[in-house]
């Protein structure tokens, strides 16, 4: 996925001049095929996320459009002031890539994990947030980034994700993907856990409950209409996210269903990370089972939660 | 002080005297700086704000825009009248400056040390652009303290930004007190030589010396510029000069606003 994006920074920047590709300090050879054929547009600006940030809105204030690549935490946390201020209050086409949302970087501890990403650009006006589920819809998506006129997060997996995107459901920034048809439930995902709820999904269709799998590779600006479309038909929602319970993408879709829909908001439940800092290392896999973030859970939360909603 | 050096402080007053609060003394120690870069140094188009071979002027301490405001409004951005709306729920003049609202400002600012980072933006963008225009940002001396500044220094050293000129209006106070008191500076302009700057130091209210120094940039080629102003805070109201308690004003009442007119004569 990591690939694919960059990949699709360089080949979009053959068709417009103005793209330009700004890292902080990442690992040798990164885009090395862009900057030996643009190097006038390939940036390698060391570890200042803060200055990063201004710089790109000088930049981008000037009529380029900066794609800025740093590993998510950093690129997040770091220099949040600038991102709220210089990005978003300035409402300027930047784009950042963050490299690991989510628990990516495991084996590194908490220092390295972006598991409250979501939660913090997801109160600044201006931004959008993207996770693709995987390279093959990271392809689709990419070119839509080009005239898009706010700042946009990209919150990018491990890599080598099973692909489960198809190309006939298309992809528009804010709008979700309904990839399995709900019946009983309905799973709402984003990013990688789109591929868990699908195969969760797969496990409750061989008991005989239907549930669909609506994935919002955008979670902000929310696709209010599709939520307010498809809840009110099942009896239970499931939201998944790799991000803590606070502030995510379960709790968009809390505060959407409470604005517009608020006599279906119980019949939700959010699967997340717990309020407290990580204290294991291990693998991404690893902590998401500790976190009970797995498929046999998320069919059994499913299956609690119906059972629940219909007595 | 001349009259016209007056004329741009009364305008101060006169906005500071609507809502009686406001950062007074980082204002007053930038207006020779704003004026001789209005008068001698940046092109710029009043009618045409965004007009694209403009010089580029960031007010990084955008605590400091009253003076902003004042030189924008004297050189025709906008009118006094409108400029007396002054932190009115529907005006564009706030107690920092805002792109989006008021012509003539090119940043946002009032978060610190965003302007350099920014400016370093815009010089590169310049360069690749092959636009011959230059950017200029002035900081505060406290401003300063902030890293980010010092990250932008790094990199507009490395790209060879000769087209940008970062300008201090070092009145040697911050908000709580001092700046040899809070953070020292010194040795300040070895510091921005050490970054890979070009340096200068003038007395920042001394007209004929800033325009002589601007009229040199770049100092060197290759290089970015940094002008050290050794300025006065609140300067030309002596109650006010060099006293802490006018960085910011709150409260200011009908005496003091009569004071600073009194001084202006």
């Amino acid at each position: 996925m990591r690939n694919t994006c960059l990949n699709e920074v360089h080949q979009l920047a053959r068709k417009n001049k103005n793209i330009i590709f700004i890292g902080s300090d990442l690992g040798a050879g990164t885009l090395a095929s862009m900057k030996e054929e643009m190097p006038d547009r390939f940036f390698m600006e060391g570890i200042s996320e803060q200055h990063i940030i201004g710089m790109s809105a000088g930049l981008a204030m000037e009529g380029f459009i900066p794609y800025i690549n740093s590993i998510a935490p950093f690129l997040t946390r770091r220099c949040y002031e600038q991102v709220l201020v210089d990005l978003c209050l300035h409402d300027l086409p930047v784009r950042l890539i963050g490299n690991g949302g989510g628990a990516v970087y495991a084996p590194l501890g908490p220092t390295h994990l972006a598991v409250e990403d979501i939660a913090i650009f997801r109160a600044i006006p201006n931004m959008t947030i993207v996770a693709p589920c995987d390279a093959q819809e990271m392809l689709r998506f990419m070119p839509k980034t080009v005239d898009w006129p706010h700042p946009i997060y990209i919150r990018l997996a491990k890599g080598g994700d099973k692909v489960v995107s198809k190309s006939d459901l298309g992809f528009e920034i804010g709008k979700a993907i309904l990839m399995r048809q709900p019946k009983d439930g309905l799973f709402i995902t984003t990013g990688v856990m789109t591929q868990k709820a699908l195969e969760a999904s797969e496990q409750l269709l061989e008991l005989g409950i239907e549930c669909g799998v609506l994935h919002m590779h955008t979670i902000k600006p929310l696709d209010h209409a599709s939520l307010e479309n498809l809840i009110p038909k099942v009896n239970a929602v499931v939201t998944i996210e790799e991000h803590f319970r606070i502030g995510g993408l379960g709790s968009a879709v809390l505060e959407s269903c409470s604005d517009l829909i608020p006599k279906h908001v119980s019949k939700i439940t959010r699967i997340g990370i717990p309020d407290q800092f990580s204290d294991k290392y291990g693998s991404q896999e690893s902590l998401l089972e500790y976190w009970g973030i797995t498929v046999e859970s998320i069919k059994n939360t499913m299956l609690q939660k119906l059972k629940n909603e219909l007595n | 002080m001349d009259e016209r050096s007056k004329n741009l402080r009364r305008t101060v007053v006169d906005v500071i005297s609507i809502d009686r609060r406001g950062h007074f003394g980082s204002a007053m120690s930038s207006i020779e700086i704003l004026r001789v870069l209005f008068d001698s140094f940046l092109s710029f188009r009043s009618n045409q704000p965004d007009w694209e071979n403009r010089d580029r002027f960031i007010l990084s301490k955008g605590h400091g825009c009253l003076s902003l405001y004042a030189i924008l409004a004297d050189k025709g951005f906008f009118t006094h009248e409108e400029l007396l709306t002054f932190c009115s729920p529907d005006s564009p003049f706030g107690g920092h400056p805002d792109r989006g609202k008021v012509s003539g400002v090119e940043a946002s600012t009032g978060a610190l040390g965003h302007g350099l980072p920014i400016g370093v933006g815009m010089a590169l963008a310049a360069r690749m652009k092959q636009q011959s225009h230059r950017v200029i940002v002035l900081t505060g001396d406290g401003e300063i303290n902030e890293g980010s500044v010092w990250e932008a220094a790094l990199s507009a050293s490395k790209h060879r930004l000769s087209n940008l000129t970062v300008m201090i209006d070092y009145n040697k106070f911050q908000s709580y007190g001092s700046t040899t008191e809070v953070l020292d500076l010194e040795p300040l302009a070895d510091k921005w030589k050490s970054f890979g700057f070009a340096v200068e130091e003038v007395d920042g209210h001394n007209l004929e010396a800033l325009e002589e120094l601007t009229s040199r940039l770049p100092f060197e080629p290759n290089k970015p510029s940094a002008i050290i102003c050794h300025t006065i805070k609140g300067k030309g109201f002596d109650f006010a000069e060099a006293k802490i308690e006018w960085h910011h004003k709150s409260k200011i009442s009908d005496e003091d606003i009569k004071a600073m007119y009194h001084h202006l004569i």
